[in-house]
């Protein structure tokens, strides 16, 4: 150790120099990192995640064109067991493929991701809105099934990348399906006739 | 590191009367372990620490696995040497599940590092360790009475709110008293209507 | 130098100085709610004036049975819950918990998803050390300054874990056979950005503190680990190697890729607190080095294993122990399969912070009330790793 109180007065500098470079520009950028919420708002990245919403291809008709059929992959895989899924009967009781009640508890939701890549339709997807603060502890924080559904176009909107890449996925699963239809449909004709 | 069945064969010789037996990994980790009888399990671990061909001088992880359908409860020690550098060697004791015979030597008078962990597997698995300088309560609080780690422990029926119960936390919910969450009053309003 | 106490000693109550006047002992409980035991976390001492006699570490406020919820659920179930073992690294035990489970069923990860789990790990291990430093500085009585410095840096490297993970801090990002997203260019653009400008804020974080007198003066000679009790004491990471102990798990087991990179085990000397900190600001320099090489040669595939299903994935019957080096120590995931393999049998977690505790009485005895305080926060605990 060389003068006492040198190593002090080379930290104060350290100090000195960052308090002072904070009021010029070119210091500002790297030295003030924080943001005066709520007026300014931090940019999100794409991939941001909070908690999960259904999506629907129509905004018109949000109920009638979900794509998720209560398959209750995502009940039984969700690990703190946030979703409550009960599936639709018509009156005989035949099963609907779609959700009576869907229901997600954001209290108990830790935004792990795991129900999107489990679910097998790409019906169930990770918002990025953050301002769930709520009046109370309980009902109001649990979400039900008209909360939960968004629009494809609000899908596309916040995760333009990912959702153009499910988009194009979809539609081509979609056209091999019809390509299939076509050939099966015709195989099915003398079938019968030859048993 | 040495093939399992040498080092057993070393530890043999050693410890005469120890009754050691290989029990093998899945096959793609490749980690065997050495099975002890209690009674010679101190004498196994004191060689294979002070031994200079193995010189296990840190014992990295001490934890219970309760054999439920087997009848008993095995303590794993996962043994490392700091100074050659090799390891693991993996010693397993087995002990019945009845609280009251379910007991191994402690090693912790060998290796220090396994005072807290030997706590926490008495603690959660209720294993006495024979020899351990201050075997209390470490992650439970004293006046707690069962081993939540045990298979066949149930927890108590303090069902805690909660809005979307399904399955066993909704039977639990509705066997309680009072208290029934609102996903199920969804579905009675239903049967009700029906 | 204080030498260890043998068993007798370690649990016996220390009688009180005999003098003229007649002194008393006291028991003083410091927490769980206070500040400076970095969580809800007690240590019940008796103290000789202000002097530690003795000292109990006293856990499991903040205990959840991490364990048994594991056991309850499928395999991939409990990664998201391995994010909130040990909160600010929850890259590093992501990697411990995959890397378990790929040894017991024998998955083989991708190049790419290697390289990029060392870049993550590597990077949590500056922000672990940078933020470590500034709360044990924050200990010492330094209010902010060294403190938001570090979380400045960390910011960063959170930003960077957003835009690839999704979330800040409970990233759960790997996945059993790679990583659940693949990370572009423009990640590791900023990668490559902040391991640029990382060195520089080292150099001026040093320049603030590593001859500051009165850090010196508060963390010099001060709670003293020898080297003997730290290796008997299965004390692992930054704690051992600054007591002399020359062991580090990416070095022996050389996991993942780390045999391919080119990086120096810095060892303490005297492992006093001030050694932990300068082992902590020396693994942070050799971490820039393994970035610099990983970010170069990172090779272009597959981010994940084809063969690995999310669904119905299943575990051969056996058992197995993986560890890691996370940046508290050695970070180890014991696991057992049953026959149907669908959910683990048993799950133990190895926390190092939780035995790095082990021996913090022996650190502690004979030093003052407010040095106790400066070497819990060297130890480098989160409770949400010690009690689990």
């Amino acid at each position: 150790m060389g003068l006492l109180g040198k190593g002090l007065f080379a930290g104060m500098a350290v100090t000195a120099r960052n308090f002072i470079g904070s009021y010029f520009d070119g210091g500002r950028k790297e030295r003030l990192f924080t943001y005066q919420y709520p007026e300014e708002k931090m940019p999100l990245p794409e991939n941001s995640r909070t908690f999960p919403f259904l999506v629907c291809d129509d905004e018109q008709d949000p109920v009638g064109t979900m794509r998720c059929v209560a398959c209750k992959i995502c009940e039984t895989e969700c690990p703190p067991q946030c979703i409550y899924i009960v599936m639709d009967r018509d009156e005989k009781g035949k099963p609907q493929q779609r959700p009576k009640v869907f229901d997600i508890d954001i209290s108990v939701c830790m935004q792990c991701q795991i129900c999107v890549e489990v679910c097998p339709f790409d019906a169930i997807k990770m918002d990025c809105d953050y301002e769930k603060s709520q009046h109370g502890r309980f009902d109001e924080l649990v979400e039900h099934l008209p909360d939960l559904l968004k629009s494809n176009a609000y899908y596309n909107r916040i995760k333009p990348t990912e959702a153009s890449a499910v988009d194009a996925r979809l539609k081509a699963a979609q056209e091999k399906k019809a390509k299939k239809a076509v050939p099966a449909a015709k195989a099915e004709g003398p079938a019968p006739a030859a048993s | 590191m040495e093939a399992i069945e040498k080092i057993k064969e070393q530890v043999v010789a050693a410890v005469p009367g120890a009754q050691i037996e290989i029990i093998p990994s899945t096959p793609a980790a490749q980690q065997p372990a050495l099975l002890v009888d209690r009674e010679h399990c101190f004498a196994v671990a004191k060689f294979l620490k002070e031994d200079p061909r193995f010189q296990m001088d840190c014992c990295s992880c001490v934890t219970g696995v309760d054999y439920l359908a087997s009848g008993f409860i095995e303590v794993v020690y996962h043994l490392y040497s700091m100074a050659l550098k090799q390891g693991p060697v993996i010693l397993k004791v087995r002990a019945p599940r009845e609280l009251g015979q379910c007991s191994v030597p402690s090693l912790t008078p060998l290796w220090r590092g396994g005072e807290f962990q030997e706590r926490e597997a008495y603690d959660l698995y209720g294993v006495k360790f024979e020899g351990h300088p201050d075997l209390r309560r470490i992650l439970m609080w004293d006046e707690f009475t069962d081993h939540p780690m045990r298979k066949d422990y149930t927890p108590p029926l303090d069902y805690e709110w909660e809005p979307t119960a399904h399955d066993e936390t909704l039977a639990r919910a509705r066997a309680q008293e009072g208290i029934v969450p609102p996903s199920a009053l969804v579905e009675a309003d239903k049967a009700k209507k029906k | 130098m204080i030498q260890p106490l043998t068993e007798e000693q370690r649990f016996q109550l220390v009688p009180g100085p005999e003098g003229l006047i007649e002194t008393q002992q006291l028991a003083v409980s410091i927490g769980p709610q206070h500040p400076s035991t970095h969580g809800v976390f007690r240590m019940d001492c008796v103290l000789d004036g202000e002097v530690v006699v003795k000292l109990r570490p006293v856990m499991g406020y903040l205990h959840r049975n991490h364990e048994q919820l594991a056991e309850k659920m499928a395999w991939l179930g409990s990664m998201p819950y391995t994010d909130r073992l040990d909160y600010l690294n929850s890259m590093a035990n992501n990697w411990a918990y995959a890397l378990a489970v790929e040894k017991l069923a024998g998955i083989k990860v991708p190049e790419r998803a290697e390289y990029i789990r060392v870049i993550m790990a590597e990077l949590t291990r500056l922000l672990n050390h940078a933020s470590v430093i500034g709360f044990m500085l924050q200990d010492l009585g330094a209010w902010g300054t060294p403190l938001l410095y570090a979380f400045r840096e960390r910011e960063k490297i959170l930003d960077l874990f957003e835009c690839v993970s999704g979330s800040r801090m409970m990233c759960n990002y790997f996945r059993f056979g790679g990583l659940r997203v693949d990370m572009d260019e423009k990640a590791l653009g900023m990668a490559r950005d902040v391991v640029a400008k990382f060195p520089k804020f080292l150099d001026e974080f040093e320049q603030l503190l590593t001859e500051n007198e009165v850090v010196l003066a508060r963390c010099q000679k001060v709670g003293i680990l020898p080297k003997e009790l730290a290796i008997n004491g299965s004390i692992t990471g930054p704690m051992a190697r600054a007591s002399g102990v020359e062991y580090d798990v990416r070095k022996v087991d050389k996991y993942g890729v780390y045999g391919r990179f080119d990086f120096r085990v810095p060892v303490g000397a005297v492992g006093d607190v001030y050694d932990r900190y300068m082992i902590r600001v020396l693994e942070m320099r050799e971490a820039i080095k393994i970035l610099q090489q990983a970010l170069r040669d990172i090779p272009a595939g597959p981010h994940v294993a084809p063969e690995v299903k999310v669904r119905n994935f299943k575990v051969p019957e056996g058992d197995g122990y993986a560890r890691t080096e996370s940046p508290k120590g050695e970070l180890g995931f014991y696991l057992v399969s049953d026959k149907t393999g669908k959910q683990p049998y048993r799950y133990h977690v190895r926390p190092p912070s939780f035995i790095n505790l082990t021996t913090l009485e022996d650190m502690c005895l004979g030093h003052k009330v407010a040095d106790v305080v400066i070497i819990l926060g060297s130890v480098d605990i989160v409770l949400g790793e010690v009690d689990r």
